[in-house]
């Protein structure tokens, strides 16, 4: 296990630098101009200064080694040194500066991480939460009026895309009945219990509108490998030695059931990352998601181009993640 | 009962029904049939004619719905199994009649060690502490042959070999002592070698343990070389039943009769083509009112299509279920 795990990662590697190239050069060929912003009024020789200030100047493969070695070394220290305050851990140096406001990416990805973590990441482990008990009962009674039920909400969560069921429950509670805040305000500061209160509210719509789409994606996996095991001859078996109903369920059939379970939850942690974008975006929730979108309209290639090989880094990651706990959990699967 | 033991398990008119999209299908109709202490019961028929279905009726391993379980009695002593709550259902599986299935491939949990697996009835029902339950795992898979038990506790099973694996489900099954052992087809799954060494370990095991068993099979070969006492199924019906010597010497029912003929011989006259029954066995739609072989019986007449005959005594323990008087033509 250990042999695989060190070969992927070195593999991960030169994959990584690929996904970099392949984001680098895609941002070169895309149209758009950073200095659009800049008035009108900037005579033309001023401009094109500025635009040599921020490094545009210079060959695409002078940029993308300067961006690398930012990248993976300088960026880091500081990152690992903010975290850890130790300060001889700093590089110093330039630092990968975001077009749009001319301060450092890691230093606004830092600031936005929270929010997203928070609102998004919160209902992921809602949604896991929610979604294993409502599996595994509906399997084990398949059928029955609570599979039914649980079924078609989980059916309606699924394919009712968060921009319709997000102004939906903003029209509800946040106009008719006034009870959540339309707009989430990232610069609440949570030092007392009514603030905390507030948090809990503006929290309360995007966490239910995103703990309703993974919960029904997940509802439906785990249901479907419950099934899948339920009918298996070594249920019969534990059936037969005299196991009673709950350890026939929720030892021999549940462990079987929760391999690709559990994979299918590794793989999608990247995206409790990458922020829910069009959430984000409805409900005005300041995280990663909505920063990658601005950063898009705005031509800022650095924010761009890190960002997205964060989110390539994470998700080379969770696949690896995934493959390990696959091993892990399946005694039938040995890497080495 | 003809020859005064008590029987372990005593089952009357056994009753049971699937509901599927086409109506009812009568899987098991009216089965009889009883097993005494340590006798070993061969239950034989082709695929489809209700052995497996009856013997997990016994033990309600049956999915219900579709199965329905609708009449008749299992009486284990004098407790009737039917009649049993969940939790006195749970203390009879695996504790007084253990299971062992037809494919020993997919019958262990596959995430699970095989000691985890032997041990979970042992404490379940004998209350015995983790320590204990390990030491009389490892004498059990020990008993049914498997070299370095202690160690091999920790296997999966998908590290054993299918003969190595049926050994752990027989040991899953005797690991409570139990009165009476069921073993469905037992070693259909397996190569003719490793079936003639699971043959051999059964054999051994009853002589030292002294358990009733019941053996399904489609093999007759099997059937003569271990019971003591046959019964035919057919169409989920007991067709005949009786002391191996007596059904085999003087087969009463026309399917017995057939499906010994379609045995190959080893020795003597060499025949031209292996012999077979022919036609197709009997759906079991409707609730009988004919003889279910009627349609494939050289000896079929009217009364067989009008009434479905029922079981007669022909003398030694051997009972017949058939209008057609055998002796009578062959005398």
């Amino acid at each position: 296990m250990f042999t695989f795990t060190m070969r992927r990662l070195l593999l991960a590697i030169p994959t990584l630098l690929f996904i970099a190239l392949v984001i680098f050069l895609l941002l070169e060929l895309s149209p758009g101009d950073p200095m659009a912003d800049m008035p009108l009024t900037i005579p033309p020789e001023v401009r094109q200064q500025m635009r040599l200030a921020l490094g545009l100047g210079e060959a695409w493969y002078v940029r993308f080694y300067s961006w690398l070695y930012l990248f993976s070394v300088v960026e880091p220290s500081h990152v690992m040194a903010n975290m850890t305050g130790l300060e001889w851990l700093r590089v110093e140096g330039p630092r990968i500066i975001s077009f749009q406001t001319r301060s450092p990416v890691a230093d606004i990805v830092a600031q936005r991480l929270p929010q997203t973590l928070w609102v998004v990441g919160l209902s992921y482990i809602f949604g896991i939460l929610l979604a294993v008990p409502i599996g595994i009962y509906s399997a084990y009674r398949q059928y029955s009026w609570f599979d039914q039920a649980g079924t078609f909400v989980s059916m309606v969560g699924f394919s009712l895309p968060t921009f319709f069921t997000g102004p939906l429950l903003m029209l509800i509670f946040s106009i008719w009945l006034g009870w959540f805040p339309i707009i989430y305000d990232t610069t609440l500061v949570v030092d007392s219990f009514y603030d905390f209160g507030l948090q809990l509210r503006q929290m309360a719509m995007p966490v239910f509108v995103l703990t309703l789409y993974n919960a029904a994606q997940i509802t439906r996996f785990m249901r479907a490998s419950m099934l899948d095991n339920m009918t298996q001859d070594y249920v019969r078996t534990a059936r037969a030695k005299g196991m009673t109903e709950k350890v026939v369920v929720l030892v021999h059939v549940l462990r079987n059931s929760l391999i690709p379970v559990v994979t299918v939850i590794a793989l999608g942690i990247p995206t409790v990352f990458t922020g829910a974008i069009i959430t984000e975006q409805v409900f005005r929730v300041n995280g990663l998601g909505a920063l990658l979108i601005t950063a898009i309209y705005a031509s800022d290639i650095p924010m761009v181009l890190t960002l997205s090989v964060v989110f390539a880094i994470l998700i080379v990651l969770f696949n690896l993640i995934a493959d390990i706990l696959y091993a892990v959990l399946d005694p039938r699967i040995r890497y080495d | 009962m003809p020859d005064g033991a008590t029987p372990v398990l005593d089952v009357k008119n056994l009753k049971t029904v699937f509901a599927t999209r086409s109506g009812e299908v009568h899987a098991v109709n009216s089965v009889s049939f009883h097993l005494r202490p340590g006798e070993l019961l061969g239950v034989v028929g082709e695929s489809g004619s209700g052995k497996s279905v009856t013997m997990m009726s016994l033990l309600g391993l049956l999915p219900s719905p579709p199965a329905d379980v609708r009449e008749g009695s299992v009486m284990l002593g004098d407790r009737d199994i039917l009649q049993m709550g969940a939790e006195d259902l749970r203390a009879v599986r695996g504790r007084e009649v253990g299971f062992v299935f037809q494919d020993p491939m997919t019958s262990l949990n596959p995430v699970f060690t095989v000691g985890f697996q032997i041990m979970e009835p042992l404490r379940a029902h004998m209350g015995m502490t983790k320590a204990q339950a390990r030491d009389r795992a490892v004498d059990l898979l020990e008993l049914v042959g498997i070299p370095d038990a202690r160690r091999r506790l920790d296997d999966y099973p998908h590290q054993f070999s299918g003969g190595m694996r049926q050994r752990v489900m027989i040991a899953i099954a005797l690991a409570c002592d139990p009165k009476v052992l069921i073993a469905d087809e037992p070693t259909t799954a397996l190569d003719v070698t490793i079936q003639a060494q699971i043959l051999e370990l059964v054999k051994e095991l009853r002589k030292k343990l002294g358990m009733a068993i019941i053996w399904i099979t489609h093999d007759l070969g099997v059937i003569a070389g271990i019971a003591d006492r046959v019964m035919v199924m057919y169409g989920g019906q007991v067709v005949e039943q009786g002391p191996v010597r007596e059904v085999f010497a003087d087969p009463a029912h026309p399917y017995t009769r057939a499906l010994l003929r379609t045995m190959p011989k080893l020795h003597g006259e060499r025949e031209p083509k292996l012999r077979v029954i022919e036609g197709q066995p009997p759906i079991l739609g409707r609730h009988p009112t004919a003889c279910p072989f009627s349609a494939r019986c050289a000896h079929s007449h009217d009364r067989c299509t009008r009434e479905n005959p029922q079981r007669r005594d022909i003398g030694q323990g051997h009972d017949v279920a058939c209008f057609w008087d055998h002796r009578g033509a062959t005398a």
